[in-house]
């Protein structure tokens, strides 16, 4: 038998041995398992701002973290937040008032995503450039402080592990991770065979989640670039990915019309959130601060909100005139921001 | 598929060499097969016990007075 032959002989052996080990620890999934916990409470958000300032499609929006709430004496403490629109400008914006408090102009409009750093520092944003390019907000002036140019393929999504690290994903099919003071990457990240679409870091930083093309998610240690585990189950690209705050499970969201969780010590899907009069792909997702809520934002132009242990739809965010293309709730969890290709934000509490 | 600003690329070939390819995936598929895995039952229970702790800290949850809702308008200050 020629090595091919064996290796191909082998990779089914091993498919088959992980499917079993899987199947050997499905005693249950999550729906049944919740079944005696108390119905999450019908959830009835109102719109409380709507964001003007776009003039074109809203593609991305980021929370400023905890380390960067502003303080004006008349107004109180106040929390910042990033949109990313095609109209070629990152926005920065005071989500109290609804005021704008900064324009970043972009070289290039094709913008797929932006990001705001901990710190309150730094922005990020790429797209149909290939490129991750960083913006200092603090200097009197906003200027450009990197390029990151390496990716052959559209930048779908970037978040900031500090304000020298950052992870990217790409529709090239792979992550990586830069250096910002040398502005090269450090690792990449290989394994996805479809466009990589979105990223979710793990609470303790250590671990990312990506979802692609591929209709897979995987899980990966950031430090030796190694993919540590694959989940299978979506039928169409997974376009929105996110931890779970309890870290030991992820949530998708894919073109299939379908957002599922899975489970990483479990290795597996553990539920499901669907529903057949759902036909509509799923652009984006957020939970709630402890995860029992998951607002998923729809090319129906609505955020469905589904309970995320029982699996049942909650609640309803209607009010934008095109797709939600992007979603986020604060570190505080004290509203949900929905950005729409209609060019408006909404914020809902 | 979304009707996005360009079509997805799909299947993209991984490496020009077959076997260098194949022997990647295997290596790949041995670091996923040797995992330990706990059963859903028990991660099902804990993810329930994560919620159910932290749920009187998750404001869509329980719902914010709206004293305490920093997006709830308020009323406009005149100066006098």
């Amino acid at each position: 038998m020629g090595e091919m032959e064996q290796m191909k002989k082998e990779a089914e052996a091993l498919k088959t041995q992980i499917e079993a080990a899987r199947k050997a620890v499905g005693d249950t999934d999550m729906a049944s398992a919740a079944s005696g916990v108390a119905p999450a409470p019908r959830v009835q958000l109102k719109t409380r701002r709507t964001l003007k300032g776009h003039l074109a499609k809203i593609y991305a929006m980021h929370w400023s973290t905890d380390n960067n709430l502003s303080s004006l004496s008349s107004i109180g403490v106040f929390r910042l937040m990033v949109s990313a629109s095609q109209d070629g400008k990152l926005l920065i914006w005071d989500s109290h008032s609804g005021n704008k408090v900064n324009a970043v102009p972009l070289k290039s409009s094709w913008v797929m995503t932006c990001a705001y750093a901990p710190s309150g520092n730094l922005v990020a944003s790429g797209g149909l450039d290939n490129m991750c390019t960083v913006y200092n907000l603090k200097t009197p002036v906003i200027k450009t402080v990197k390029e990151l140019d390496a990716h052959t393929g559209y930048l779908s999504c970037a978040r900031f592990l500090s304000d020298t690290e950052i992870l990217t994903s790409s529709g090239d099919t792979t992550c990586a991770l830069w250096d910002l003071e040398t502005g090269k990457q450090k690792t990449v990240f290989l394994n996805h065979v479809g466009d990589c679409m979105c990223l979710s870091l793990s609470p303790d930083m250590n671990t990312f989640v990506s979802g692609a093309c591929d209709s897979l998610a995987k899980l990966w240690d950031i430090r030796d670039g190694q993919c540590k585990q694959t989940f299978q189950g979506h039928t169409s690209d997974i376009n929105a990915i996110s931890f779970y705050p309890s870290a030991n499970a992820i949530i998708t969201g894919s073109d299939d019309c379908t957002c599922k969780m899975y489970d990483l010590r479990a290795d597996q899907e553990v539920i499901s959130y669907q529903d057949a009069a759902l036909n509509s792909g799923v652009t984006s997702l957020a939970l709630s601060m402890s995860g029992r809520l998951i607002f998923a934002g729809y090319d129906d132009f609505n955020c469905n909100i589904w309970d995320s242990l029982k699996g049942e739809k909650v609640g309803v965010l209607s009010g934008h005139d095109n797709r939600v293309s992007c979603t986020g709730v604060p570190e505080d969890g004290m509203c949900v921001c929905t950005g729409s290709w209609d060019s408006f934000l909404k914020i809902w509490n | 598929m979304h009707s996005y600003m360009v079509s997805k690329m799909s299947s993209k070939m991984v490496g020009s060499n077959n076997l260098a390819h194949a022997r990647r995936m295997v290596q790949q598929l041995r670091v996923e097969a040797s995992i330990e895995r706990i059963k859903v039952s028990k991660a099902s229970a804990d993810l329930m016990r994560y919620c159910g702790e932290n749920a009187k800290y998750d404001p869509l949850l329980m719902g914010i007075p709206a004293s305490e809702n920093p997006f709830k308008d308020k009323k406009p200050c005149t100066i006098l």
